[in-house]
């Protein structure tokens, strides 16, 4: 009996376990340790330069740019998410029929959700193919709407110009990522119990009071979730990048975001592979997730509400 | 949506004061749904253009944007699907998900279920060692994962991109596999196993069926990013067009877009990669919905 335990447990582990080590352990293994290498991939030789490939990283101009982008993005991308989903989820439920003082939900709140959800749902690849060729300078939609309402459009396009294109890409992660963040708060506030808003109501707080005085503060865990996850989309954004501005260079790098310059450093083929480099990057790129997420552990865990 | 109807009174007669302040709600409930009417707006537009787009003859994809086609052109599918290579993409993509989501649901279940229901040294460390996978951005890995990949031959293949994208679903489908396989009653497993059942016929037979609402939510949130992913196809494929998926093939498609390009096509096919999604999203809404933000809370 107990052997046979010990020999179901290997053989149940056996697999997964290897597989994940050979594709996801080993490789960020490796590449913390090729990160301290002069590894360009054309030659088998490979030899460890220490630290340079940092010291180049702290010197190079590009990749400031990228780090800033991503900063704007860190703080433009959660904060206009999560001020849309709560206005959102904040009217689909406390509109609505009244049943004593307490709002039932907006009618047709159901449909809203569904519909707000579902480009959450689509690959960012084929939305940032589909929104690049709205913003065509050619006759997209974008800008024949901008040009009707009498706001001329860049003539080299929204994402020709260095001034409107990072803009543009976050405009269309925003449009992207709403509907799930609405699903999010809305669960978050089904989850508030009613009377807190009747003995709101009852003491006479108005609906602005209500909000910023209950509502913001009992989700506040939900809005906590929320940075972390509009955090790491917006210290990837990788494949808005890639696919709605593919040379950024060609817009004074106004695009740039760090997971998209280590792409480049890799695998565009527009100029020598320079491995080493790349994976320096990553390891920058991992120190930032950390810390970011250690930032918002932080910052967001003090002032959480407990419903006794 | 319409204006909305205030509820039938039950007590119409005792409470005439309180009339007051409930009528002075209904504008603001219009104004709310003009709000959320503009954001469905804004949320379907962009969608509905691409599929109205579809089915546009070349010269007015970008003539008039906002006009319906002024005739139907259906043979865009056709196009699409067999000159553009979307079949083959959307086939190659139907491989590449289908292989990799029953090799992830089957091993995640196995680790998860071992992880969650066994006692034994290192258990601790193997779950930690799965789940510290969520925090390691995919972008570190990337570059030596291409020649992991390349040394074993598996470049530009269906099989390389099966195993990777399962090792790569590993750690959030056992991390939360896990904590449901916790959840689960110990007394029907063991009586099971008193019966004479063997360990791996307790998995298969009983914990297996009784896991079905964990394993369908961890399988659709699987599916679905398994069924986008862009940037494990677009490294390990390297835009070889036999072997794309839909993502890295449309993208591939529209950057080799000239001025006299096959537009139309082009909108066909995207048209056809968000199909399925719709499809599913249609079935499963609610469970993707509430799936999703139980995972995200998690």
């Amino acid at each position: 009996m107990r052997h046979g335990k010990y020999r179901f447990i290997v053989s149940f582990l056996a697999v997964p376990l290897g597989l994940y080590v050979l594709f996801v352990v080993s490789p960020n293994v490796q590449a913390l340790i090729y990160s301290f290498t002069d590894w360009s991939g054309y030659s088998d030789e490979i030899n460890f330069v220490g630290l340079d490939n940092y010291a180049r990283l702290l010197a190079d101009e590009t990749f400031w740019i990228a780090l800033r982008n991503n900063a704007v993005l860190l703080v433009v991308l959660p904060v206009v998410t999560i001020a849309l989903g709560l206005l959102f989820a904040y009217l689909i439920n406390v509109g609505g029929a009244r049943r004593g003082v307490v709002a039932t939900g907006l009618r047709g709140s159901k449909f809203y959700s569904a519909v707000f959800f579902f480009p959450y749902l689509l690959s960012v690849a084929i939305i940032a193919i589909l929104w690049r060729q709205a913003y065509s300078p050619r006759g997209g939609p974008v800008p024949k709407t901008m040009a009707a309402v009498g706001v001329d459009p860049p003539t080299d396009g929204l994402l020709g110009s260095p001034e409107t294109a990072l803009w543009a890409v976050i405009g269309v992660a925003v449009w992207h990522a709403v509907g799930f963040y609405v699903v999010l708060f809305t669960a978050g506030l089904a989850a508030i119990p009613r009377d807190v808003f009747e003995a709101a109501a009852l003491d006479g707080a108005n609906r602005f009071t209500v909000f910023f005085r209950i509502t913001l503060p009992l989700l506040w865990d939900n809005v906590q979730v929320a940075f972390v996850y509009l955090g790491i989309i917006a210290l990837d954004f990788f494949a808005i990048v890639n696919i709605m501005t593919p040379h950024p260079e060609a817009i004074s790098n106004s695009t740039e975001v760090v997971a998209h310059y280590l792409y480049t450093r890799a695998f565009s083929g527009d100029i020598n592979p320079q491995y080493g480099y790349a994976s320096a990057i990553g390891v920058a790129l991992f120190f930032l997730t950390l810390t970011l997420a250690a930032v918002m552990f932080r910052v967001t865990r003090r002032e959480q509400v407990e419903l006794g | 949506m319409t204006q909305t109807v205030a509820p039938p009174r039950t007590e119409p007669a005792a409470l005439p004061p309180k009339q007051a302040p409930r009528r002075a709600w209904r504008p603001t409930d219009a104004f709310f749904h003009v709000v959320l009417a503009g954001w469905a707006i804004v949320s379907v537009m962009p969608l509905l253009w691409a599929v109205v787009t579809a089915f546009k003859p070349n010269d007015e994809v970008f003539g008039a944007p906002f006009a319906l086609p002024s005739e139907w052109r259906v043979d865009n599918f056709g196009r699409a699907w067999g000159g553009a290579s979307i079949g083959q993409f959307f086939v190659n993509t139907v491989i590449v998900v289908s292989g990799a989501l029953l090799l992830t649901m089957l091993l995640s279940t196995m680790a998860a279920y071992v992880l969650a229901r066994y006692e034994f040294r290192g258990n601790r460390f193997l779950f930690y060692l799965f789940a510290s996978g969520l925090m390691f951005p995919v972008f570190l890995a990337v570059v030596p994962l291409f020649f992991v990949v390349r040394n074993l031959g598996l470049l530009h293949t269906h099989l390389g991109l099966i195993l990777v994208y399962t090792a790569y679903a590993l750690p959030f489908s056992v991390f939360f596999l896990t904590a449901f396989f916790r959840t689960l009653p110990n007394a029907v497993a063991e009586a099971a196993l008193i019966d004479g059942c063997s360990h791996a016929g307790v998995f298969f037979r009983v914990m297996l069926p009784m896991a079905r609402p964990g394993i369908v939510s961890v399988a659709l949130f699987n599916f679905l990013s398994m069924w986008n992913q862009y940037l494990l196809p677009l490294v390990l494929n390297q835009n070889n067009e036999s072997t794309a998926v839909l993502t890295e093939g449309l993208a591939m498609l529209q950057a080799q877009q000239g001025y006299d390009a096959d537009w139309s096509a082009l909108f066909a096919g995207m048209v056809i990669s968000m199909l399925p999604v719709l499809v599913v999203y249609l079935i499963f809404q609610r469970k993707i919905r509430e799936g999703f933000v139980a995972g995200a809370l998690k």
